[in-house]
């Protein structure tokens, strides 16, 4: 499909749903519509605004239409040896950049490199008014007025449309290596932890209930040299096994049980919860696959500073992610009040208020 | 610069009522009221600007802060946050009927756990003093601004302040897990958490960079790194700076992110040499400062092929510092340039804007042209990497008209930036200073949305009036031509 702009024609519709307080659900690929609370109201199609606005690799900065598929991107980018150093999921073959930064989805190099929001610099959005409006830009230093494109991002589109972002790229390593030892949780995460304090170009981290794996990226001579520190065993094709973890095809995710995504302090000891376990981010991202009351998984991540997400699995009608203090929400409101008056973007996607 | 210093109006307080009350939140000593007390106080590190508060509260305790801000709430008085006074926007300066919140008081270090690598700290520890404290861990706290020795976390984070290490280590916005503020309504919010995101809206992010206009930052929880194995600094000479920017494209299309990459031009290294001796090559054009950090091997590769690249761009010159002393000395000068630069000029004022780094030859030509307009001659320092320029106009006040002057070419620089596709500042902040650019890099319906932003937090408008963000009133009553996305009304007209 070739490369157009239908901000014009989004915007007009944003207008139209304003002006009739109809609610809208902001869609593209649908690759990411199992997450979140369940969509409600009248479709608005973001994937034929697509397409790369301007890539300068010595820049270090590319700029995309929000329906721009993430593959061309990331083929894009491979093509002079860059990288989306967030390594973000997929979840599907239709993913659009859009609905990549509206989750802040991030991959297995996370905790080394960054996330989706840290690597946004700009995006042009409808806010619910059907304004079209600009923040940041397309550089990497940038101050003036409040960091709206970063606020956006993870917003699950409750507050605005994105129309085009702008990202900062990273080089790919020139070379990668995972590593794999058998060892107990608890010993993996002590292991993550140690290696964290340690100048070494570790880019990810996973513990599947038996094994830690380990993967080094950087100059041949650096990761070569970091191998040694590391130990253990070297795996083959091992992009294989980070791909199946980031887009949830590893044997783990398999289960048709509830899947739990709790972030948390990363020293946390193993939860007592009854279920399987996958680490990863060097312990802060924990997956859990297991019926447990969604009380109990909230209230332990939260004792260790953390959140539990209902990633994958019913009823999504009800609370989804993590709830708010009453404070935090009320703020929340206000935010969604400022940006979307008539509440008419994703209503309810993110919170039931908002 | 005066005109900038109209500020808002609020009803009348009674001065000497506000000043009980706030007597009964803090003791007496932590109250300052008189002219005398309340001087240091005027401005920040952007000295032409300057306003004496009514009263500047010195509280240390959280509690303390949530009572203040609840009274000027119910009072409907002012509130200017002020850090270490470092800031370069007058993001700090005091408004004529506000409280002046100093969180000098809040300098401890509340928790380090170097197996999370976080820091947990009061808003008032100087920068530095983080990198100082987990320095025995074998980590530290990566941004770095000039003022790193003065400048307290908690401006830090107001201002999301850079340094030169941000292209691979970003901005503090990339280095904080958590903070803790007080809004105006007195609430305490924690917003991030313990792990890696939070839930709901990134008002981390938000926060970062607010300039005190949404809340005051009571507590931080910074990211640590690892210290690196190696650093390793490169310095080469050009004698064209157009080939120095050449050579940055270069080392960033070879796969290289350098810990730091920094360019000079000729009357900074002049300027820098004859202030610290860093034995740079003042005949050159421009210099480049390359610095590689990792693990040894990483850092030999690098510097193998970065020195090639420099070569093959036709630098006059490419130096390694043969060990940490050497280091040490090629960064002093870069370090010390803003002073350098006050040494051979009675005044200098410093922007800050950014540009795409494909800009900077035009940008620079631009840049002389005003130069020789206004009669005023620049220094320029730039962060290459990220492409965050510092023209240092070099003026003195005391002759009749060149403050003016330079104001004008300041703001025509801005505006270029702006053109180029770039951003009016990169790290130092709107503030009072540059609050009329902002006319320019933003349209009405954006300024109006970020005000919309501003009164989610604080619908009386009481923190920090009248700066970051421009009243729609101002900018049609300043006319500002308007440049956004880079398309220019009358492009084929010179504005020199």
């Amino acid at each position: 499909m070739s490369d157009s702009d239908i901000g014009v024609q989004l915007q007009e519709q944003v207008k139209a749903a304003a002006a009739t307080a109809t609610p809208l659900c902001i869609a593209a690929g649908d690759s990411k519509s199992f997450y979140g609370r369940t969509p409600v109201g009248e479709r608005i199609d973001v994937s034929e605004h697509r397409g790369i606005l301007s890539y300068e690799p010595t820049e270090l900065v590319i700029t995309a239409r929000a329906g721009t598929p993430l593959p061309d991107i990331e083929q894009t980018l491979a093509d002079n040896n860059q990288m989306l150093a967030f390594e973000p999921p997929h979840f599907g073959a239709t993913a659009t950049l859009g609905g990549t930064i509206a989750c802040n989805l991030s991959g297995p190099r996370r905790p080394y490199t960054g996330a989706a929001r840290d690597f946004v610099l700009g995006t042009r959005i409808i806010n619910g008014r059907g304004e079209i409006l600009r923040f940041g830009g397309e550089v990497m230093k940038n101050v003036a007025g409040y960091d709206v494109s970063r606020l956006m991002t993870g917003a699950l589109g409750t507050l605005g449309v994105l129309l085009d972002i702008s990202l900062k790229v990273l080089p790919r390593p020139e070379t990668e290596l995972t590593l794999a030892q058998q060892t107990s949780a608890q010993q993996a995460l002590d292991r993550m932890h140690a290696l964290g304090r340690l100048p070494l170009p570790v880019s990810a981290s996973l513990y599947d209930g038996t094994t830690l794996f380990v993967r080094l990226s950087g100059t041949a001579r650096g990761v070569d040299a970091a191998r040694d520190r590391v130990g253990g065993d070297e795996v083959a094709q091992s992009s294989e096994l980070w791909s199946r973890v980031k887009e949830q095809g590893h044997d783990f995710f398999a289960a048709q049980q509830p899947l739990w995504r709790l972030s948390l302090a990363s020293t946390a000891a193993p939860l007592g919860i009854e279920g399987e376990w996958l680490y990863e981010w060097g312990g802060a991202q924990r997956w859990l696959r297991g019926d447990t009351d969604a009380r109990a998984v909230r209230s332990l991540a939260q004792a260790h500073g953390g959140h539990a997400t209902l990633y994958r699995g019913d009823p999504r009608r009800e609370q989804v992610f993590h709830p708010l203090p009453a404070v935090l929400m009320n703020l929340h409101r206000r935010l969604k009040q400022a940006f979307d008056p008539h509440g008419i973007l994703n209503p309810g996607r993110m919170y039931q208020e908002l | 610069m005066n005109q900038a210093l109209e500020q808002r109006e609020f009803p009348p307080v009674d001065r000497e009522r506000l000043i009980e009350r706030l007597g009964t939140i803090i003791p007496a000593a932590s109250l300052l009221h008189t002219a005398e007390d309340l001087r240091p106080y005027e401005c920040d590190g952007l000295s032409a600007y300057r306003k004496l508060p009514l009263v500047v509260a010195l509280p240390n305790s959280v509690e303390q802060v949530q009572a203040i801000l609840r009274l000027c709430h119910e009072l409907e008085v002012p509130v200017v946050a002020r850090g270490a006074g470092t800031g370069l926007s007058g993001g700090a300066l005091p408004h004529g009927s506000g409280v002046l919140l100093s969180l000098a008081r809040f300098n401890n270090i509340l928790e380090i756990d170097a197996q999370r690598r976080i820091a947990r700290v009061q808003p008032g520890v100087r920068n530095l003093a983080i990198s100082e404290a987990v320095a025995q861990h074998g980590l530290y706290y990566a941004p770095d601004p000039s003022s790193q020795i003065a400048c307290s976390i908690g401006g830090n984070v107001a201002e999301n302040s850079g340094g030169v290490h941000c292209l691979k280590y970003g901005l503090t916005v990339h280095n904080i897990q958590q903070l803790r503020m007080v809004g105006i309504d007195g609430e305490l919010l924690t917003l991030g958490g313990s792990g890696l995101d939070a839930p709901g809206y990134d008002l981390l992010a938000l926060m970062t960079g607010s300039e005190g206009m949404l809340g005051v930052i009571v507590e931080v929880t910074v990211k640590l790194l690892p210290q690196p194995q190696r650093a390793q600094v490169v310095l080469a000479a050009f004698d064209d700076v157009v080939k120095a920017g050449g050579a940055v494209g270069r080392i960033i299309a070879a796969g290289i992110i350098p810990a730091g990459l920094e360019m000079m031009d000729r009357l900074a290294i002049r300027a820098a040499e004859d202030f610290v001796h860093a034995g740079y090559p003042v005949d050159a054009e421009a210099i480049l400062l390359c610095e590689l950090d990792g693990t040894n091997e990483e850092v030999s590769e690098q510097i193998y092929k970065v020195r090639e690249i420099l070569t093959a761009s036709n630098a006059t010159e490419v130096r390694t510092a043969k060990d940490d002393a050497e280091r040490a000395i090629f960064w002093k000068g870069r370090k010390a340039a803003f002073p350098a630069v006050g040494r051979i000029s009675p005044d200098y004022y410093c922007m800050d804007g950014t540009i795409p780094r494909k800009r900077l030859p035009e940008v620079l030509k631009a840049i002389a042209d005003l130069s020789a307009h206004y009669d005023l001659a620049v220094a320029n320092v730039f962060h290459a990497g990220d492409g965050n320029l510092h023209p240092l106009i070099l003026y003195d006040a005391n002759k009749p008209g060149e403050l003016e002057r330079t104001e004008e070419f300041g703001a025509r620089i801005l505006e270029l930036c702006v053109e180029a596709g770039g951003t009016i500042t990169g790290e130092h902040g709107v503030g009072m200073e540059k609050i009329n650019q902002m006319c320019v890099q933003f349209d009405s319906a954006e300024l109006t949305q970020f005000h919309a932003v501003k009164a989610a937090f604080d619908p009386a408008g009481l923190l920090n009036p009248g700066k970051a963000v421009p009243t729609l009133h101002r900018c049609a009553e300043l006319g500002a031509m308007h440049v956004h996305h880079g398309e220019l009304p009358f492009p084929e007209l010179e504005r020199f």
